[in-house]
């Protein structure tokens, strides 16, 4: 890896590289960011996380000075769109979701098209190399996979060497081996200094590449912290998941669970159910599943499915507001 | 690694701007093909059609052998004898233009005649005056006035010498528009606008590049066109080379702003195609590429004169044809500066990058 650290000495300037307060912007039928305040450190990998129509992609272009806000301020490596555009455009890094580049015109040329409009920057050979993209250098961007197209905008958000980096769901639409390759290669950027601001809807995504993250909810930050910090906050580390049949035969009526009981086991901090679905949050694992096998077992219930697995952002988004991320 | 831009011309971003668009374009089959091979094949088809050829020799028929022979003494009739509903089928078809017909006439020598044409089609007319003269002729008219013939083959007064600065301005027009709307547009629907201007690309030199490549390509497309017609049909040039070639920028300047007005607010193909017919087709019909603009009514002749296409014809006309100097022209020249200034002007105000 040759990407050094970005020029200005980015990480030691003393004002943040991200500053928004009270971001509102809403479009004719909807309210896409409402009262948005966040401040993002340099050096920092951010991630907005969030399901979709939560305001991610409206919040990440108002930082990008491609949206006008209707209130509030932006504030980038101490500048500001309307006083400091042309500085900020070189030294900021832009992947939009779904630009298309022509298709006719080869990696090489691409790059050395978004090369040209910088001052300053790493080179289309060093582009391409930690873009991984050597062997395509001189195919045309209409042959690309899904996964390469996607590293080609990464590539062309990196040739001028930015200082910030913004990415609008850098790996939706993937299969899984692209995601982990463009992992990787955000990997690479952190080490070398940059700001990384990111959107996803892929919690998992959230939790590798974040060292903080803003989950997003119809256009408001509803809990900001580390993923370990978030994952912490709902009580448990660990999530069970079961549900139950009637073990009596010579019943048909449904034979409802007696949640309260359960709650008092000690370890487990909170109980929900989803499409029948017994979700609880659970902190000690080895003691607390034993007792709620004997809860089941005491109630005259079957399981019909048990399972378990650690919490991840995903529960907490769940938790905090009762849907699923990817249910919209 | 490198920090600093190599300072050289590959650097520079409107050279890889416009070097974009040449690529784009040469690798783009259809558009070469339109914009460099299709006007050289129209010129060569009306070139065949109207080429110099001796007058035409017109098929006329007659309804008895003697009548016949006395259409057959004029030399650019073609006659022969067929019935009277033979001939009536033969004028359907259109394989003759007239069929005189004998009229029994006992009170004369000679038999009367009546001829069966179409009057709204000038070579049965040219039949009728010649069929006549000749039968007239034969019959025993004497001419009360001698006349002589002297004939005129001139170079710049064939179709083909007023077709060929129509073709060239429609070819100026043409894939001016389409490069510029359909480019534009489909980089603006692929959101490729929206990724340039978040990069510190100067917004004024996307623009310029299709101006830029669009000069460098005309200079190829004009001068194999004109090339083509000086040698194949030996069309003249009166006017001088370098006003001809500041007509043909200034055209095509024109209707780059022409295009780019067309494609700053459409967000589709279909809704660019809409506009660009609206556009370019009442150019194509009134403009005057393949018959003079002046035949249309004097009530719309304000209205065709304004219009982009006829003045950069009138301009290219007077140029090739006439010999006439900028000067000479200042009206049309005008008009296609202000079809410059005025949409250019108007596009950079509303255009939509995203």
């Amino acid at each position: 890896m040759t990407l050094t650290t970005p020029p200005n000495g980015a990480a030691t300037a003393s004002s943040p590289a991200l500053l928004l307060k009270g971001l509102r912007k809403s479009f004719t039928d909807v309210v896409a960011v409402d009262g948005l305040d966040l401040e993002v450190a340099r050096g920092e990998c951010f991630g907005l996380l969030g399901p979709n129509g939560a305001g991610k992609t409206t919040t990440i272009e108002i930082c990008e000075g491609l949206t006008t806000p209707e209130a509030g301020t932006v504030e980038l490596l101490g500048l500001n769109w309307a006083a400091n555009s042309e500085e900020l455009r070189q030294r900021i890094g832009i992947q939009l979701q779904e630009t298309q580049f022509p298709e006719k015109l080869k990696v090489e040329e691409t790059l050395r098209l978004f090369r040209s409009f910088y001052r300053q920057g790493i080179s289309v050979d060093e582009s391409i190399k930690t873009a991984q993209l050597e062997e395509k250098r001189n195919s045309r961007v209409g042959g690309l996979s899904g996964g390469q197209k996607q590293r080609l905008a990464m590539a062309c958000a990196l040739v001028g060497n930015p200082e910030m980096l913004f990415l609008d769901e850098p790996t939706t639409g993937l299969d899984p081996q692209a995601r982990r390759h463009l992992w990787d290669l955000v990997d690479e950027l952190k080490r070398g200094g940059r700001t990384i601001i990111l959107t996803t809807h892929y919690m998992d995504e959230a939790e590798r590449l974040c060292d903080r993250v803003g989950i997003m909810d119809h256009g408001k930050i509803i809990a900001l912290g580390t993923p370990s910090e978030l994952i912490a906050s709902i009580g448990g580390e660990h999530i069970v998941e079961f549900s139950t049949a009637s073990a009596r035969t010579d019943t048909t009526t449904p034979h409802e669970i007696d949640v309260a009981p359960m709650l008092s086991i000690p370890g487990i901090q909170s109980h929900r159910v989803d499409a029948g679905l017994h979700q609880l949050s659970v902190s000690h694992l080895h003691t607390a599943v034993p007792a709620i096998f004997a809860e089941l077992t005491a109630q005259d219930l079957e399981l019909s499915e048990f399972r378990t697995h650690s919490a991840t952002l995903e529960d907490v988004f769940v938790g905090l507001t009762g849907r699923n991320l990817r249910d919209e | 690694m490198s920090n600093q831009a190599p300072n050289h011309f590959d650097s520079s971003s409107l050279f890889q701007l416009t070097l974009v668009r040449f690529r784009l374009f040469l690798r783009e089959p259809e558009a070469v093909f339109w914009t460099f091979v299709f006007p050289i094949l129209l010129a060569v088809g009306l070139g065949l059609a109207f080429r110099n050829r001796p007058a035409d020799i017109l098929q006329v028929a007659a309804t008895t052998p003697q009548l016949t022979q006395k259409l057959a003494s004029d030399k650019s009739l073609s006659a022969s004898t067929m019935s009277e509903s033979e001939g009536t089928h033969a004028l359907a078809t259109g394989s003759i233009l007239l069929l005189a017909i004998e009229q029994p006439n006992p009170a004369q020598p000679n038999p009367g005649v009546a001829y069966k044409y179409d009057d709204t089609n000038p070579d049965g007319r040219t039949a009728r005056l010649l069929a006549d003269r000749a039968i007239q002729t034969a019959s025993g008219l004497k001419e009360v006035v001698p006349s002589n013939n002297h004939l005129v083959h001139e170079k710049g007064a064939r179709y083909i010498d007023f077709v060929v600065p129509g073709l060239l301005g429609m070819n100026l027009m043409g894939p001016a528009i389409w490069g510029l709307v359909f480019a534009i547009v489909e980089a603006r629907q692929k959101k490729l606008l929206k990724r340039l201007v978040a990069s510190p690309m100067p917004r004024w030199q996307y623009l310029t590049s299709f101006l830029l490549s669009r000069i460098f390509m005309l200079i190829i497309e004009v001068v194999a066109f004109l090339a083509f017609a000086a040698i194949a049909f030996g069309v003249p040039f009166r006017g001088s080379l370098w006003q001809l070639g500041i007509i043909c920028v200034l055209t095509s300047l024109s209707f780059s702003a022409l295009g780019l007005l067309i494609s700053t607010r459409a967000k589709t193909m279909e809704a660019a195609s809409g506009l660009m017919n609206l556009v370019m087709l009442p150019m194509w019909i009134l403009s005057g590429v393949f018959f003079s603009a002046s035949r249309f009514p004097a009530v719309i002749q304000p209205f065709v004169r304004a219009l982009p296409l006829t003045a950069a014809i009138d301009c290219i006309r007077g140029n090739m044809l006439q010999g006439l100097g900028l000067q000479q022209m200042v009206v049309p020249m005008a008009t296609l500066l202000a079809w410059l200034v005025i949409p250019f002007v108007i596009s950079l105000r509303i255009f939509r990058w995203r």
